[in-house]
């Protein structure tokens, strides 16, 4: 018998395919699947219990760049074929990669019910609110008035935000981060595969040939410090530089407001405190928008449930608990008879 | 009315017949159903080879008394070459006018309508269309006609076990029940039993039935009625020895599913949305679930296609069933499956079309759709179920298929087989083939898509295998490697190498035989799917008659038998009878070029017996 030496221990490269990669250069995309490589790193995923599933569209590429084992789909159906993929085989670390345009509009149905379901998988919405693989037509998160080849006078159907949609159809795990936050996005997405069921992360990403600077009013330098608030279960919802400022919970409006440290009489104790367990307050903090409010960052919601596959297979070890199944007798159930 | 029954009848004498067609009609809400399988299991017990046709309506809960709400069971019963459920019918029972109005045509002049003149009151006469009571105008007297106040015998016979007007009324179809056994001879136990099993939990149900039963029995041995009607005798088949069961063609493939993902040594993933006349094969696999099947009711078809899919990448074998519409929706799925050449099985019921058309009425018209259906060069087999029992090697052999050949692989049933049964001498599965599916492990010169010599089919990787982490995809794979490849070259090779692929199946399958009949002749039959039993005793019939004419019944549709093409030339006139406008026909023509003509029925219904006769006598008396 051969003696097994430990495996050494993989480095972020070691993820990464022999394939060139071929996104636009500058693609925010180069950033997220290098944190991925990173954050597979860092938890010692094993690449061959590891599959990215994906469906159509720039970010759809992902699989191809990942070595692990990969299926590039077709267009919104990811979801579904992870689904298929779980319940086949339930000890899999299954993610999935998409754009706004591949789970919101044309696989949006299939997201629900992911999501509802609560399969274990780590979906990771790559929101650029445009579609950019066929070349710029607006998606479903972009902001009215966005003109695009298909909209030349401006978009104008309401947006949908994906965290709200996440937290709305029942989601056990929603999280946000963005491209350029490089220390930030790993944290989630470990955060995202500890968790059992559903983990729903929408990334920000800039989209540099159709829609750059899509999220500059709250990722830039200049306005990031007052324009992101960073969420940590159990932390105030403090924010700005030398975070000064905060958001307390006004009782009356049932809704959060900013409010600046010191002033009006306003101390730390008045700030609200993250319960990432409360569905109202995640609710809350995905609605906010710049340039009234900042935009929240990291895990809004966390709640333990239990997953769709391990309750499929309890179902059918509790049914083999009574017997194994045998053809021969399954075929002679009910009334049979007998010619001589 | 008088108590007793009223008849009107030619005389006639005690009379012997080789089989027999009984019809059980009524409302929805009448339980037709269960008396017809429980007439079907007494039938068989007995020793009659049969065929049966459930025919219910697409309302739910279709207001009472209403023609669309009429429900009915047809048994053709008797000596062996039961092949349909016959083509006009001996014994009608009509349990309310709507019943009648709805049924009456297909009575054969002479037969027998037993009519349960409780029921036809102003109010469901009207319902139905009479204007008046055709129980009083003698506008039935092309037919034997009994008048029985069933509604009324019901009651007083259940009036001990203290139930209300509506639940005792919920017993007449057993007492229906019971006249009919007394009318063939039958006898009352193995309902009896099956009474008793089903309404354990509430006894005073189960001796209602009974006692109904029972009445219905003694009402005919009892009362004045003519003696013929007494005394029929249906012959019994010589039937091969053997354990039997009846059996649906959705318990058939279910069935053949299961044994086969047994044989492959493979999981089942059964991803599957509810849709008519689809979704009764998802049930029987939900309650499989001691044999390790997994079942997915998925949000829409196309997930459920996916998933079924995912479940193949995974490593188990992704199964997905629908019908013409919903198959529609799958095909893009099915198409990734061809380009990543995953097996996968897909079974399609198929229904009266196009679009929603009549989802309880049956027809075979997605051939095309099944072998064309999909966009670019997309080849798939596609195999054929026959009878409701042929389901069961179907089955297995779609699986065969799928996991050697490492491709989606369809398979076409129909309503009207999906819902018949007939009886099925149980096999011995420890005696069937395997055919273990052998994942690729070793990593040695390990490339996705290096193919198989002889049959060309590419390697099965688990996720989860040490070192053969891989990518694969919807764009196009490079021939070896399987990466992204827009090399032109490359795409000829890749389409050719499918077609190829799909096209050597033929070589695996056995080559096209006559069903009935010999090669070459003046005039061949061919049919496929669920004509098999109206055209095989229709070519029997004329056969016996002195006609030259063979039956050849296809299970594959894609690729076709190697042979095919010769055998369809031994003859001077080739007529393909399908229940759609010539999809098969076309499909020979453009194949092998033979000069097939139709014989066409879309109307929701199977082929009769006679109208195939007729084709066959207009084409060899020209």
């Amino acid at each position: 018998m051969n003696v097994q030496s430990p495996p050494e221990k993989l480095t972020a490269r070691d993820y990464a395919t022999d394939q060139e990669v071929r996104w636009c250069p500058g693609c925010g995309d180069y950033a997220i699947l290098k944190a991925v490589q990173n954050t597979l790193a860092q938890l010692e995923a094993d690449p061959k219990n590891t599959v990215f599933v994906s469906g159509i569209g720039c970010a759809a590429r992902f699989p191809y760049y990942m070595e692990t084992y990969g299926f590039h789909t077709i267009h919104g159906r990811s979801p579904a074929v992870a689904t298929g993929v779980k319940l086949s085989n339930p000890d899999l670390n299954v993610w999935v990669v998409g754009g706004d345009g591949d789970m919101l509009s044309i696989g949006g149905n299939h997201t629900m019910h992911a999501i509802r379901r609560n399969v274990d998988l780590q979906i990771l919405l790559l929101n650029n609110q445009i579609y950019g693989l066929t070349k710029g037509q607006y998606s479903p998160t972009s902001k009215i008035g966005t003109k695009s080849p298909s909209t030349p006078l401006g978009s104008i159907d309401n947006p949908v935000s994906a965290s709200q949609f996440a937290l709305g159809v029942g989601g056990t795990f929603i999280a946000r981060s963005s491209d350029i936050l490089q220390k930030h996005l790993p944290e989630v997405l470990k955060r995202a595969d500890a968790h059992q069921g559903t983990s729903f992360v929408e990334i920000f990403q800039n989209c540099i040939v159709y829609n750059d600077g899509a999220f500059k009013h709250f990722t830039e330098k200049s306005v990031q410090d007052e324009m992101q608030v960073h969420v940590e279960h159990g932390q105030p919802l403090l924010f700005g530089k030398d975070k000064s400022k905060g958001l307390v919970l006004n009782k009356d409006e049932q809704r959060l407001e900013v409010v600046t440290l010191g002033e009006n009489g306003v101390t730390k104790a008045d700030i609200a405190v993250h319960d990432e367990t409360n569905r109202s307050m995640a609710t809350m903090l995905a609605q906010m928008d710049p340039p009234t409010m900042p935009v929240a960052l990291g895990v809004l919601y966390c709640e333990s449930a239990p997953t769709y596959e391990a309750a499929v297979h309890a179902q059918i070890d509790q049914a083999r608990e009574k017997g194994e199944g045998d053809l021969a007798k399954l075929l002679h159930r009910g009334q049979t008879w007998t010619v001589e | 009315m008088s108590e007793a029954a009223a008849i009107d009848t030619a005389e006639g004498q005690p009379q012997e017949v080789e089989s027999a067609v009984v019809r059980f009609a009524g409302d929805s809400g009448d339980g037709i159903q269960l008396t017809g399988s429980q007439f079907t299991m007494t039938a068989a017990i007995s020793g009659n080879d049969l065929a049966t046709f459930p025919d219910f309506p697409a309302e739910i809960r279709a207001p009472a008394g209403t023609t669309f709400g009429v429900s009915a069971f047809q048994i053709n019963f008797g000596a062996s070459n039961i092949m349909t459920s016959g083509d006009q019918l001996d014994v009608l029972v009509a349990m309310n006018p709507a019943a009648l109005i709805t049924n009456l045509e297909d009575v054969k002049t002479g037969g027998v309508v037993i009519a349960d003149s409780g029921a036809f009151t102003d109010r469901n006469l009207k319902k139905a269309g009479y204007e008046e009571n055709p129980l009083e105008n003698d506008s039935l007297h092309n037919y034997r006609l009994v008048k029985i106040d069933m509604s009324r015998l019901t009651v007083e016979a259940v009036k001990e076990f203290g139930l209300s007007n509506k639940e005792a009324l919920r017993s007449k179809n057993m007492w229906a029940l019971g006249l009919i056994y007394w009318m063939y001879g039958r006898t009352r136990q193995a309902s009896v039993d099956w009474l008793k099993s089903k309404f354990a939990n509430k006894p005073e149900i189960a001796d209602a039935n009974i006692a109904a039963l029972n009445a219905g029995h003694a009402f005919g041995e009892t009362a004045e009625m003519p003696a013929e009607l007494g005394t029929i005798q249906v012959e019994t088949a010589k039937i091969e020895p053997g354990t039997y069961r009846t059996i649906t063609g959705a318990e058939s493939v279910a069935l053949g599913l299961l044994a086969g993902s047994q044989l492959a040594d493979l999981n089942i993933s059964f991803c599957s949305y509810p849709i008519t006349p689809a979704s009764s094969l998802l049930h029987q696999l939900a309650r499989m679930k001691e044999f390790g099947v997994v079942t997915f009711q998925a949000e829409d078809e196309i997930a459920a296609a996916a998933a079924a899919l995912g479940a193949s990448y995974a490593g188990s074998l992704g199964i997905t069933s629908s019908s013409g519409p919903g198959i529609a929706l799958k095909m893009e799925v099915i198409g990734l499956a061809i380009g990543t050449e995953l097996p996968m099985v897909i079974v399609n019921s198929q229904r009266a079309g196009p679009s929603t058309g009549m989802p309880t009425k049956t027809e075979q018209s997605d051939l095309y759709q099944a072998v064309f259906g999909r966009n670019a060069d997309a080849p798939m087999p596609v195999i054929s179920v026959s009878t409701p029992s042929d389901g069961y090697v179907v089955a297995i052999e779609a699986i065969r298929i799928a996991t050697k050949y490492m491709t989606p692989v369809m398979v076409l049933t129909d309503g009207y087989i999906t819902n018949a049964s007939e009886p099925w001498m149980i096999p011995d599965p420890s005696t069937h083939e395997r055919f273990d599916v052998e994942f690729r492990t070793d990593p040695e010169n390990f490339q996705p898509f290096m193919r198989d010599e002889t049959s060309l089919a590419r390697p099965w990787v688990k996720p989860g295998t040490p070192e053969l982490m891989h990518r694969i995809g919807g764009i196009e794979r490079s021939y070896d490697t399987g990466h992204i490849s827009y090399d032109p070259d490359n795409h000829q090779k890749m389409t050719d190498t499918r077609a190829a692929k799909i096209n050597g199946i033929a070589n695996d399958i056995p080559e096209q035989e006559v069903a009935n009949g010999e090669p070459g002749g003046k005039l061949a039959i061919v049919g496929w799917g669920s004509t098999y039993g109206p055209i095989d005793r229709a070519v029997g019939n004329m056969r016996d008659q002195g006609y030259d004419v063979s039956h050849i019944h296809l299970r594959y549709i894609w690729p076709l038998p190697r042979n095919l093409g010769d055998l369809l030339k031994t003859y001077d006139n080739v007529i393909v009878a399908e229940m759609n406008n010539g999809q098969l026909r076309t499909l020979l023509r453009s194949e092998h070029l033979v000069p097939a003509e139709g014989l066409n029925k879309i109307n929701g219904k199977p082929f009769l017996i006679r109208e195939l006769e007729d084709a066959i006598r207009a084409k060899l008396e020209n």
